[in-house]
């Protein structure tokens, strides 16, 4: 809402001196916040003076152009008297017409400095300005002619044009529809000055004098009372459709951030703007038969006044005549009945509206407008008759008009609202001491009738505050006069507690894992296409293929939630690529969104709490979201150097960062080879822990890397994470372990290639028995002394015993024993 | 080698008169002291206090000497030796000392060379940043609660007194999985874990819930389709908006630093009446006059704008199973982004979403 100062002081007479600046702060504390303050017009600087046009010479132009060199009387403004030459491209006046002249030294908007200088042959000495130059308007087709009792030539024009104001831009909450008015505002800014300062006296502009309804009125009929509680109409005729705005309205109604049109739809405007009541106009002689209020049929068609043909609903109100719909009632009118330049007789409608039915045909028909917006939130259902004959007023005043002597009203506002409260409840609920007198008197500040009876309060609720129906609405209205800078500062005594929860606690030891084996972490959007998830190979059946889909998505190649980490990551190693870091090591955790065949979530009431069955409903409907942790590495994963070469990143890394995650959770991790996109066929690991399958690691395919645009030979993991937390050891128990020797033993095993190292371990560890204390494979040899299809694997064996030193012999079984079930298991054959 | 030697005259035995045992000692330490390295003290030691060595042969020579010769000669070649043995460690102990000195000087590197083979990890400024805003909290008692991205649309609006028709439902821009008959939305704020956590404990509730969540705005410097949140819920017996504001100036001073506090302006939210803004004290120029004026971080307000907050309305309250008859509560919220924007200086919100490994790196592995 834009409110100009000048516009507020017409109904609260503020202190003189109060800046534009203290009464946006002030009201800000009061809860209409400021969101911007203009000054319009304080730019500019005179000397700009009333001119008369005495005599011009058209003179056409080289240029093509036609230019007029005038003589403009503009008395003694200029110091001497005489006649200002000037030269001006507009040919819209006339001799005679009065104009708005900026003489030399002036300056217009923008900084724009005006000095006598010779064009056209001519020294012109200043400007005759239109209206877009003196931001009076958007008109430059000529320049601004203003009315022959507008002044005198050398008036300042200052003192003539609403030039300069101050314009308050609140942002108003949905509660407080009512300050989407001058009246709302300036109650508000009257309400301040009572409470804070010396006070300032209100003068309500729906508080007039109104005439009765009467049975000449036009007639009208309403179906819904329920949609339409009220509904005022009354008729001006033999307007003079040519008549214009008068410019303090026009400008009014610029700085209120609206457009002027014409003056009958900018006087229907101009009293919503001031009073907050949405009006709509009809050209009366377009109208057939009589008015009736209905609810529309299923599939009616109705061509709105932004020439859209709606098709209405059965929820939508509708005005009607004889022809049908004519307007959405409360939204947006008819383009059949609208006003135009030969419009001669208006039928002004002022009417409330149910505030959810123009809340639903707004949203339904994507239809957003000054009325809308203030029917939706809801306005002083009291006042329609005091707005209609607020624009029979202006109508007759400003366009020659009669006021027909019909009335019409139909319908009746509701009796007010009343709320009952324990006097003290502002006090307990703000923390504030507030004394009994102060909760009436603040109340009764807003506008409520108070009455206590003994420790209970009931107020009757002013019309204009639609917003104010639950006890604790009571409260806010009184902690926000009482000051909410009042409200002292108490920790609350909150019971012991139990810290992180586990998961929360591990989640941290992950991160901080991966960030010390050199992860950096990073947060994607977790929107993805078909095209993602084409670039990760996968096949038509694979489940990540099976995505919950956005309504509404912000982009259509990205319409999904995603089922997998690895399109985000890979795009950002691309990205970081792309800007010359193509080293990079990556991380991130969080959920996917898996969907579920579901059901719907219900609606479920909220006058009480819904049952155990009601509750768990919600979470069926709802798709599986398990936190995941992704890690992608590419380029090099140590820096080469002066120490020597760096080494690439690999399947090994992936595989690697997963294990260490798992050991930093102290959970036991078996990988074994799978195919799986959008990994390496060869170069795949699958995770587990026993049964429970925890992701993959290894190599992405080179198709993937080309398609992401990451480095060759990128690696990449994802794990379930809520998995792997779930296994994860809560108390580590104490090791035991012998002060005793160790004994060493090397053996070279010759296996298959296709035999895995982890095949070949276990079995040494299976039969070493229970003297071995580790075992570590730390060569691995592919070549002609392994022979054709055949590796040779080194391990260390390390034996020890709890209670003595071992002997040779001792070691020599065991080491013998492992290799033996080794030999068993996987052909291995001991090297020499 | 020979026996011992009883018709031997001592005196007469050419190597043990004094005169030569004293020559074979002033030779040795000669040569030891003469020894430049520990290489050549090894050759001297070896002809000097080796098993071929004059003292050592002349030692041997000892037993075959007449009794009465024994002793005397015995300490003779004895003290000779002792002397030298003692040199040889002397002079070792020097020559080492030396040879180490020279070592050092060898080996000496050029320590400013790079040592940065193994790239330095980080975690992202919004985790670490949620976590120090959790574990605010937690000492103060409370708990961390979690929920859903993907919720119900009663979780997300209806129970908070954002009914269908609300016209405040326009004011958070959804978005909503299809089909939309089934009433399921990305969560708009972190508001649902409160209805959860409302739904499945009883008070007192002391929680934050810090987490992702989405509205359907374009992605610009200032606005992204998914940021972060924090919000905090206390339902108890007797809270009041007192309770609101010692929580919130306790929160920015841990944040923000000593002196920074909070200030509350009127607004509105559904889910609490009455409800506030919450300002932050710029923690740059503290509303100091004379700086306020010039500073770039509040734009001369002195306030910065942190988030909302109020009195839990009693509608949620008794949607979510408590008896607002016994129990009041407050609940406050804002952007854990915001929070970090301006604590850290960061100008454009897509550093945070971009991943640029440079970003997360500034902040390493804490905030």
């Amino acid at each position: 809402m834009r409110a100009p100062l000048s516009w507020i002081r017409d109904y609260v007479d503020l202190p003189a001196d109060l800046t534009a600046d203290e009464l946006a702060h002030r009201l800000t504390m009061l809860g209409l916040k400021l969101e911007a303050l203009e000054r319009p017009g304080h730019d500019m600087t005179g000397p700009l003076v009333l001119g008369r046009v005495l005599e011009f010479v058209e003179e056409p132009q080289s240029n093509g152009k036609t230019i007029r060199w005038c003589q403009v009387d503009v008395a003694d403004a200029n110091g001497t008297g005489e006649p200002q030459g000037i030269v001006c491209g507009a040919l819209n006046f006339a001799v005679g017409d009065l104009v708005v002249v900026i003489l030399p030294g002036g300056v217009l908007p923008g900084g724009f400095e005006i000095s006598a200088r010779k064009t056209y042959g001519h020294v012109s000495a200043g400007m005759i300005c239109s209206a877009r130059e003196l931001e009076l308007g958007e008109d430059h087709d000529g320049i601004m002619v203003l009315p022959p009792d507008a002044g005198e030539p050398g008036d300042d024009a200052f003192g003539v044009l609403p030039l300069r104001d101050e314009v308050i831009e609140f942002e108003i909450n949905p509660d407080r529809a009512y300050a989407l008015s001058l009246r709302g505002v300036a109650r508000e800014a009257a309400l301040e000055y009572a409470v804070h300062g010396d006070g300032a006296t209100y003068h309500d502009p729906a508080d007039r004098p109104v005439p009765e309804p009467n049975a000449e009125g036009y007639p009208v009929v309403v179906d819904d009372l329920e949609g339409c509680p009220v509904f005022v109409a009354r008729r001006v005729t033999g307007l003079d459709p040519q008549a214009p705005t008068p410019l303090w309205m026009a400008r009014r109604i610029q700085l209120a951030g609206m457009r002027p049109i014409s003056l009958a739809v900018d006087i229907t405007n101009y009293v919503m703007l001031e009073m907050g009541h949405p009006i709509h106009g009809y050209d009366a002689a377009r109208l057939a038969g009589p008015i009736r209020v209905r609810r529309a049929t299923e599939g009616e068609h109705l061509t709105t006044l932004d020439d859209a043909d709606r098709v209405l609903s059965a929820e939508d109100l509708v005005v009607c005549d004889d022809s049908g719909p004519i307007g959405l009632g409360g939204v947006m009118g008819g383009a059949t009945t609208e006003m135009s330049e030969t419009t001669t007789d208006v039928l002004v409608e002022v009417a409330s509206w149910d505030p959810v039915s123009m809340f639903r045909t707004g949203r339904r028909h994507k239809l957003t407008s000054e009325a809308g917006k203030r029917n939706e939130r809801g306005v002083d259902p009291t006042i329609p008759e005091a707005a209609a004959d607020r624009v029979v007023e202006l109508l007759v005043a400003h366009g020659g008009g009669i006021a027909h002597p019909g009335v019409t009203k139909v319908g009746r506002a509701p009796a007010p609202r009343t709320i009952t409260i324990d006097v003290d409840l502002p006090a307990r609920i703000s923390g504030i001491e507030i004394a009994a007198e102060t909760t009436v008197s603040s109340l009764e500040a807003v506008g409520c009738e108070v009455a206590v009876e003994g420790d209970r309060l009931t107020a009757t609720v002013p019309p204009w505050r639609t917003d104010l129906t639950d006890p604790y609405d009571l409260v806010e209205e009184v902690v926000r006069i009482v000051g909410y800078d009042r409200v002292p500062s108490v920790l609350p005594p909150a019971p012991a507690g139990r810290g992180l929860t586990r998961d929360q606690r591990l989640r941290r030891r992950v991160g901080r894992t991966l960030a010390g084996a050199g992860y950096v972490e990073v947060l994607s959007f977790p929107f993805v296409g078909v095209d993602d998830l084409d670039r990760l190979g996968l096949d038509a059946a694979d489940e990540r293929r099976t995505v919950l889909t956005l309504a509404n998505p912000l982009s259509s190649e990205q319409p999904s939630m995603t089922t997998t980490l690895l399109p985000g990551l890979l795009e950002t190693a691309a990205r970081n690529a792309g800007r010359g870091q193509a080293d990079v090591a990556l991380f991130e955790t969080a959920t996917v969104t898996l969907p579920h065949e579901a059901g719907p979530a219900p609606i479920l009431p909220v006058d009480r709490r819904p049952s155990e069955g009601e509750f768990a409903d919600l979470d069926k409907a709802l798709p599986a979201q398990p936190l995941h942790l992704g890690l992608v590495v590419a380029g090099e994963r140590e820096r080469s150097g002066w120490w020597g070469p760096g080494r690439a990143a690999g399947w090994q890394d992936a595989v690697g960062a997963v294990r260490e995650v798992a050991r930093a959770l102290g959970v036991e991790v078996e990988v074994r080879a799978v195919t799986r996109a959008p990994w390496h066929p060869g170069r795949c690991a699958e995770v587990r822990a026993g049964d429970v399958l925890l992701g993959h690691a290894g190599e992405l395919h080179p198709k993937v890397c080309r398609a992401y645009g990451v480095p060759a030979r990128t690696a990449a993991a994802e794990v379930d994470l809520d998995a792997l937390l779930r296994l994860a050891v809560d108390v580590t128990p104490a090791p035991s372990f012998s002060s005793y020797p160790v004994a060493r033993e090397d053996v070279a095993l010759v296996v298959a290639s296709t035999v895995t190292a982890a095949e070949v371990e276990q079995a040494l560890r299976d039969g070493a028995g229970d003297l071995l204390e580790s075992v570590r494979l730390f060569d691995v040899y592919e070549g002609d002394q392994a022979g054709e299809g055949r590796k040779s694997l080194a391990f260390r064996l390390r034996f020890r015993a709890p209670d003595r030193t071992l002997t040779v012999e001792e070691t020599s079984a065991a080491r013998d024993a492992a290799v033996a079930v080794a030999a068993e298991r996987c052909g291995a054959v001991q090297r020499a | 080698m020979s026996g011992p030697n009883s018709d031997y005259d001592p005196v007469e035995v050419t190597p043990l008169k004094a005169e030569e045992v004293e020559a074979m000692r002033e030779a040795a330490l000669a040569a030891i002291a003469a020894a430049a390295d520990l290489d050549q003290l090894k050759e001297v030691r070896l002809a000097h206090a080796g098993d071929r060595s004059p003292l050592a042969l002349a030692n041997r020579e000892i037993g075959a000497l007449p009794p009465q010769a024994r002793k005397e000669a015995g300490q003779r070649v004895g003290q000779a030796r002792g002397a030298v043995n003692q040199a040889l460690a002397a002079r070792t102990e020097v020559l080492e000392a030396e040879h180490e000195e020279r070592m050092l000087v060898e080996e000496t590197v050029d320590v400013t060379l790079p040592v940065d083979r193994l790239p330095r990890g980080s975690r992202h400024p919004i985790t670490t940043g949620s976590e120090l805003i959790a574990d605010v909290f937690v000492a103060m008692g409370w708990e961390v609660a979690e929920g859903p991205v993907v919720e119900a649309e009663w979780l997300n609006f209806d129970a908070l007194n954002l009914g269908a028709d609300h016209p405040a439902r326009t004011m958070q821009d959804t978005f909503w999985t299809e089909p939309a008959d089934h009433h399921v939305v990305l969560r708009t704020h972190t508001s649902p874990v409160q209805a959860r956590t409302m739904l499945t404990r009883t008070p007192p509730i002391y929680v934050v819930c810090p987490g992702r969540v989405f509205r359907t705005d374009e992605y610009d410097a200032t606005h992204s389709p998914m940021f972060h949140q924090v919000e905090g819920l206390v339902v108890d017996e007797g809270i009041t908006m007192a309770h609101l504001k010692g929580s919130l100036d306790h929160f920015a001073t841990a944040m923000f630093g000593e002196g920074i506090d909070t200030r509350f302006r009127p607004s509105y939210f559904p889910f609490t009446e009455p409800s506030a803004e919450v300002d932050l004290r710029c923690f740059v120029c503290r509303g100091v006059a004379g700086e306020v004026e010039t500073c770039r971080t509040c734009r001369g307000e002195g306030w910065i704008e942190w988030g909302g907050c109020g009195v839990v309305n009693p509608r949620v309250l008794t949607a979510c199973g408590i008896d607002p008859e016994r129990y009041t509560g407050f609940a406050f919220g804002m952007g854990i982004d915001r929070t970090l924007m301006f604590r850290h200086g960061i100008t454009d919100l897509r550093d945070i979403f971009e991943g640029d490994v440079r970003f997360a790196a500034a902040f390493g592995t804490e905030i």
